[in-house]
């Protein structure tokens, strides 16, 4: 197993593993990325967030190597992605959406075949590729190992290809969208995969999602994307104080129900008692979830843009 | 240990692997046996026709040309489909994620597509062997001429394929923008009736293509060579099919690398979503 000193293979201890200033991308008059700042350290697990169209997908690309952006400063493993090499593609892990590759291969070949690059890269303090079975293994696909590609579910598809994403054992992880069309059990399983690779192996890792439930689980950190740039930067419980921490108040007095929205809880419990006492009944507090933020947050960030913030469209 | 060396050899490995799973495959096996059964009938009924201005017999004459024109067809139009659809499928993108990935892909798709002919040239002569008299008549000489026509030819034609495959939009385009030329240009290379047959600038369109002179080699292989006489010049015009094909070799050589390069430069994650989104709509 690695020692903490290899997780910080990718350059000096300290130093991000992934740096991004001032990133501008542009498709012809559309301005996707106005400017995106933000960081990514050894054995940190951020999760990218954003209403559809956002941005995020592009962002990874760039990140990948994959697309060639407008402007900015971008670092990647301490490499400029548009013009790094073989040795750094190496070194990074990249989780793609397949629908109908090697469709006659299966699992355990095609494993073998994509690892088989990693092998000039091997290092003694970081061996690469892994060994295909406790790959199979680790991301649950040992049954189906010598089933052809084309006969496995959606679900165990989307495992193969976090397989092939891991198994040159990278120091960086890309996932764009990593668990669309996960059954509850494959998403919880996917989630223990994603928590090991970061705390065993030191693996940074940058994934976006939709679903807010798996951001909180997952995610040390969350970036919120929205018109084009980052909104928002840091933990689950950060991002929601910085929405002032609204909370929302319900109870009901004589039959009649009644909600309220106060930044200030508990003075206007209080209040709430002092003034009707024991009329009041079902007495229910809930503070700003996870969603409330990240739809406020959205919101506010578009209505600034344009003036009706468009909330179906977001809470999607 | 060399990173480029290597992964030429895994793609060695992979295009092997592709070649043992197509032959596994029913489509694959369905497609060898109808281009038997297809070529051989056709031969079969016309079997007693002569070839205009020779006392040769059709099949002679055609098989050896299909023979050609098949290799050409074959090798331009599988790795264009191939390229297109794996542009389209993920298979190229997954091979860009990785190390020296695109060499070991590209050597795959050579190894894979070579040895596809052997299947295809099999499933023709066998039994052309068994249905027809004198079709080699050249005897071991004529079986080296037949090695290096198909293995030049390969060289000249491949790269064609494999450009096309990079450049055509989409997989449903390789029909139009491959498929459809290289019909036409088989027609008009004189393979199912001598060339001379055609107006003159139409043989001079054809000669400057590979297809025509891939099957006067290899007519050149299995004929007598009393049967030149039907060809332009009374001749086989051996060192001019070597030029013509190696022209174009170089011409492959040259253009292809940066072609695929381009290519994969461009191959990105939302190009393989949209392909996979247009495609579910074409289901639906």
């Amino acid at each position: 197993m690695s020692t903490e000193t290899e997780f910080h293979a990718g350059g000096r201890a300290g130093e991000p593993v992934v740096s991004v200033r001032g990133l501008r991308m542009t498709y012809g008059t559309r301005e996707v990325l106005t400017g995106v700042d933000f960081e990514v350290h050894a054995g940190e697990v951020v999760c990218l967030l954003g209403p559809n169209g956002a941005g995020k997908t592009t962002t990874i690309e760039i990140l990948e190597g994959f697309r060639l952006r407008s402007g900015g400063e971008v670092r990647v493993l301490g490499e400029d992605p548009a013009s790094a090499g073989d040795a750094w593609r190496a070194r990074i892990g990249v989780v793609l959406q397949s629908w109908r590759d090697h469709a006659r291969w299966t699992p355990r070949r095609l494993l073998k075949q994509l690892g088989g690059y990693f092998v000039a890269y091997s290092t003694p303090g970081r061996t690469r590729p892994y060994e295909v079975d406790r790959l199979l293994e680790t991301v649950g696909l040992v049954e189906h190992a010598d089933r052809k590609i084309g006969t496995l579910s959606g679900g165990q598809r989307r495992r193969l290809d976090v397989a092939v994403g891991i198994i040159g054992r990278p120091e960086l992880l890309f996932l764009d969208e990593p668990t669309a069309g996960f059954d509850p059990q494959a998403r919880r399983d996917f989630h223990d995969l994603v928590h090991r690779l970061s705390d065993l192996e030191g693996t940074g890792i940058l994934l976006t999602t939709h679903d807010l439930a798996e951001a909180e689980r997952l995610a040390d950190r969350m970036l919120v994307l929205a018109d084009g740039h980052i909104v928002a930067d840091g933990s689950a419980e950060a991002l929601s104080r910085q929405v002032a921490g609204t909370a929302e108040v319900r109870w009901s007095r004589g039959g009649e129900r009644f909600v309220h929205a106060t930044e200030e809880a508990t003075p206007f419990v209080r209040r709430l008692f002092e003034q009707h006492g024991e009329e009041i009944e079902d007495l229910e507090v809930r503070r700003a979830s996870l969603e409330d933020t990240y739809i406020a947050m959205v919101a506010a960030s578009e209505s600034g843009a344009r003036h009706a913030p468009t909330l179906a469209e977001v809470s999607r | 240990m060399n990173p480029t060396r290597h992964a030429i050899g895994l793609g060695l490995r992979r295009g092997w692997t592709e070649f043992v799973l197509s032959l596994r495959s029913p489509q694959d096996q369905a497609f060898y046996l109808f281009m038997g059964v297809a070529t051989l009938a056709y031969v079969w009924f016309n079997r007693t026709t002569e070839v205009e201005g020779s006392d040769l017999l059709l099949p002679s004459f055609a098989l050896p040309s299909i023979l050609g024109a098949l290799l050409a067809f074959g090798v331009v139009i599988g790795p264009a489909y191939a390229l297109a659809m794996e542009r389209e499928d993920g298979t190229l993108l997954r091979h860009k994620a990785l190390p020296h990935g695109m060499q070991g892909y590209v050597t795959g798709q050579v190894v894979y597509h070579s040895l596809s002919l052997f299947p295809l040239l099999l499933v023709l002569l066998v039994p052309s062997f068994l249905l027809f008299d004198d079709v080699m008549s050249n005897g071991a000489v004529g079986w080296v001429t037949v090695g290096w026509v198909c293995a030049l030819g390969l060289l000249a034609t491949l790269p064609l394929g494999m450009i096309l495959g990079s450049v055509v939009p989409g997989v449903q385009k390789v029909g139009t923008w491959g498929m459809l030329p290289v019909i036409v240009l088989t027609a008009i290379s004189g393979i199912f009736f001598p060339i001379q047959a055609m107006w003159g600038w139409v043989q001079l369109v054809a000669q400057v293509f590979p297809t025509y002179w891939i099957g006067l080699g290899m007519r050149s292989a299995f004929l007598p060579d009393a049967a030149a006489s039907v060809e332009i010049g009374d001749s086989w015009r051996t060192g001019l099919t070597v030029l013509v094909l190696g022209a174009w070799t170089a011409a492959g050589l040259l253009v292809t690398p940066r072609v695929l390069r381009r290519m994969a430069r461009r191959q990105s994650g939302s190009q393989v979503q949209q392909a996979k989104e247009a495609a579910l709509q074409w289901v639906k």
